[in-house]
């Protein structure tokens, strides 16, 4: 059997084959299951890519089938994120489980929102983790935007009661509502989501306008678990994808893309305040096929 | 969620009327069903391959014992090997050297680093009776210095007083003479998330390495991680000489193939799992329980261990 090592991690060794039979097919879905695409969606872009181009075609353009049929389901999911004008404010709670990068994220939203112009508030609903409030609190002094706090330990549906009464009082733009991380498996701790959702309805029924899932691109399979739960406890309706800037490409994505059709508005690519980007189906899907890798090894 | 293997293999072998040794083409057929089983429980692509070669010569020619089935031998064949290659050597944190211990825990971003730190040294002091001191040197992450320092607070361990403006390495430096002379016996040292393939970053945990010499260099890694678990391990194995491997997010219900990744790729033991956020919620590794996890079966094994 082969080592890791002499397996490529992308098509290079594919490309020297003249047609498109199974054996390059095993090749390709190889290729997706290492990007965690997962089965399903690999075995469906593998035949999409068999039927669309039976005969005839050259191994060279296989990577582009592929790399097409994964954009073509992210395009629909692509969407930036839309702030309700009509929303004063418009609120966005941050959800997820632990360690994707909710709390970095809000830091990289909140500064593109103060770029467009638009009044943002941020609020520390983790009362929770050691230090959540002191790290949302760096991040609010970073893009100049004012922190609602409470103690540790306090309720975070509480807290943000009290931040959208505040900014709903100083007419701000944007709230920003950061949560505690939390497994979707625990029934306790994401009921406190859905708390923190009712008491929000309580001044505006029409809040949250955006629940947003931060998922981490080195998940594999579960990520879709936690899209499921998430969604249906806490109602999210967009997606942001961090941690791009590793190794992973994040392929399961593709797989909540299909199955879920929530838009996927941003990609965090590092840690800084200018790291968070477009969600761009091709240039994701690029990467999936490899496409970085073998222009690198071309080189 | 997922079908179980064992499901998947009765459906196979429910097929086949034929008794006694288990044959090539059966086992090959079985074994397409475990590849797609352990692929789906996010073990990396490679690991399957040289996995299911191995349970492959082991289980061709094999007698099936009367009372199970033939899919159900398979299982526990493949069961077996999962648990010999998860912890054939099982051990914990080796505290055998002179004082002060140290120990480095290094990682992806939002791993655990911090949190199992301070779950490290709420165990030492508690239970091993271990003098402890914590170190953060992570200048990076917002208020991450702080966050180990109020987990030392809510833990009752000393950690090394915040020094702004100093560098990673400074502070490395700093914590082991501060450990020496307080005379502790353990000093953890707790570093800034990185992605392995950022270059100088990775420079900077082996420049760390350097100064603290640490005896354990644990990785901390997500139980929830996807294929990417191989190049993750494989890449701090290169830059540092890793003792260990931490497995955090384990009370999720993910089927942590990641951990036949990284203990396969490294070679690296697994030596602790975190299965909560609170300070106690730290365990040993017991490799039969993600073995079951990762193939996501019920009782079949025990079911041929009784035949
Ligand atoms: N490389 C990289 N690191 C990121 C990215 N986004 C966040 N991080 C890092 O990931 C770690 C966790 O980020 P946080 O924002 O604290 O994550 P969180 O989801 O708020 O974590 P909890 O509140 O503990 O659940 C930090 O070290 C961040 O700097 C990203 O896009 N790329
Ligand atoms: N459920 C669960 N959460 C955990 C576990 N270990 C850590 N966490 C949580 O994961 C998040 C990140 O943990 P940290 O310890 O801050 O991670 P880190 O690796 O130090 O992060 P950076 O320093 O930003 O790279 C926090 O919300 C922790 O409470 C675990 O075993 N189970
Ligand atoms: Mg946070
Ligand atoms: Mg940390």
């Amino acid at each position: 059997s082969r080592t890791s090592n002499a397996l490529s991690d992308n098509l290079t060794g594919v490309l020297t084959k003249r047609k498109l039979d199974e054996e390059t097919l095993d090749e390709l879905e190889e290729v997706l299951l290492k990007a965690d695409l997962g089965f399903a969606m690999a075995d469906r872009i593998r035949a999409l890519s068999k039927s669309r181009h039976d005969k005839g075609l050259g191994a060279d353009d296989v990577r582009a089938i592929l790399a097409e049929e994964v954009a073509r389901v992210l395009e629909p999911v692509a969407q930036p994120l839309e702030l309700d004008d009509a929303a004063k404010p418009h609120v966005i709670l941050v959800v997820g489980v632990n360690g994707t990068g909710k709390t970095t994220t809000i830091g990289k939203l909140a500064h593109l929102f103060a770029r467009n112009g638009k009044s943002v508030m941020l609020a520390a609903g983790d009362t929770f983790r050691a230090a959540a409030i002191d790290q949302l609190k760096i991040w609010g002094a970073r893009v100049g935007a004012e922190v609602i706090a409470k103690s540790v330990g306090a309720d975070p549906a509480g807290v943000a009661f009290e931040a959208l009464e505040r900014a709903q009082a100083s007419g701000t733009d944007v709230l920003l509502i950061d949560t505690a991380g939390r497994l979707h498996n625990k029934g306790d701790l994401m009921a406190e989501l859905a708390k923190i959702v009712r008491v929000l309805k309580k001044l505006d029924e029409t809040a949250p306008h955006t629940v947003l899932l931060v998922l981490d691109a080195t998940t594999g399979q579960n990520a879709l678990n936690q899209v499921q739960t998430f969604r249906e406890i806490a109602g999210v309706t967009n997606l942001v994808v961090t941690k791009l800037d590793g190794s992973a490409r994040g392929g399961i994505v593709v797989a909540i893309a299909e199955t879920f059709g929530l838009p996927i508005n941003a990609v965090g690519v590092g840690e800084g305040i200018e790291d968070f980007e477009p969600f761009d189906p091709h240039d994701f899907a690029a990467a999936i096929a490899g496409a970085g890798q073998e222009n690198d090894a071309a080189a | 969620m997922f079908e179980t293997l064992s499901d998947r293999l009765s459906g196979i072998f429910d097929k086949l009327t034929r008794r006694g040794a288990l044959s090539e083409a059966d086992v090959s057929e079985a074994m397409r069903e475990v590849r797609r089983a352990l692929i789906e429980a996010d073990v990396a692509l490679d690991v399957v391959k040289s996995f299911t070669d191995r349970v492959k010569a082991k289980a061709v020619g094999q007698d099936v014992v009367k009372s199970v089935t033939p899919g159900q031998m398979v299982v526990k064949i493949v069961n077996d090997e999962l648990v010999r290659m998860l912890g054939s050597d099982a051990q914990g944190i080796d505290l055998r050297r002179n004082p002060p211990v140290v120990m480095m825990m290094v990682g992806l971003q939002g791993s655990g680093k911090t949190t199992t730190t301070a779950k490290l040294a709420h165990r030492l002091t508690t239970r091993d009776k271990q003098k402890v001191m914590m170190a953060s040197l992570d200048t990076r992450r917002p208020a991450a210095q702080e966050q180990l320092r109020v987990l030392g607070e809510q833990a009752n361990v000393a950690t090394l007083p915040i020094v702004e403006g100093q560098s990673p390495t400074e502070i490395a430096e700093r914590a082991v003479k501060a450990a020496r002379l307080g005379g502790f016996d353990v000093l953890l040292l707790d570093t800034a998330g990185r992605t392995h393939i950022d270059e100088e970053l990775m420079a900077e945990t082996a420049a760390i390495e350097k100064i603290a010499q640490p005896h354990e260099t644990l990785l901390v890694a997500d139980a929830l991680t996807g294929q990417d678990a191989v190049n993750l391990a494989k890449n701090f194995g290169e830059r540092v000489d890793l003792t260990g491997i931490v497995l955090t997010r384990v009370d999720g219900d993910g089927r942590g193939g990641a951990a036949l990744s990284m203990r396969a790729v490294s070679g690296k033991p697994i030596k602790l799992i975190g299965v909560g956020e609170k300070l106690d919620a730290l365990e040993d590794f017991h490799p039969d329980r993600i073995a079951g996890r990762i193939l996501g079966m019920g009782d079949v094994v025990g079911l041929v261990e009784k035949a």
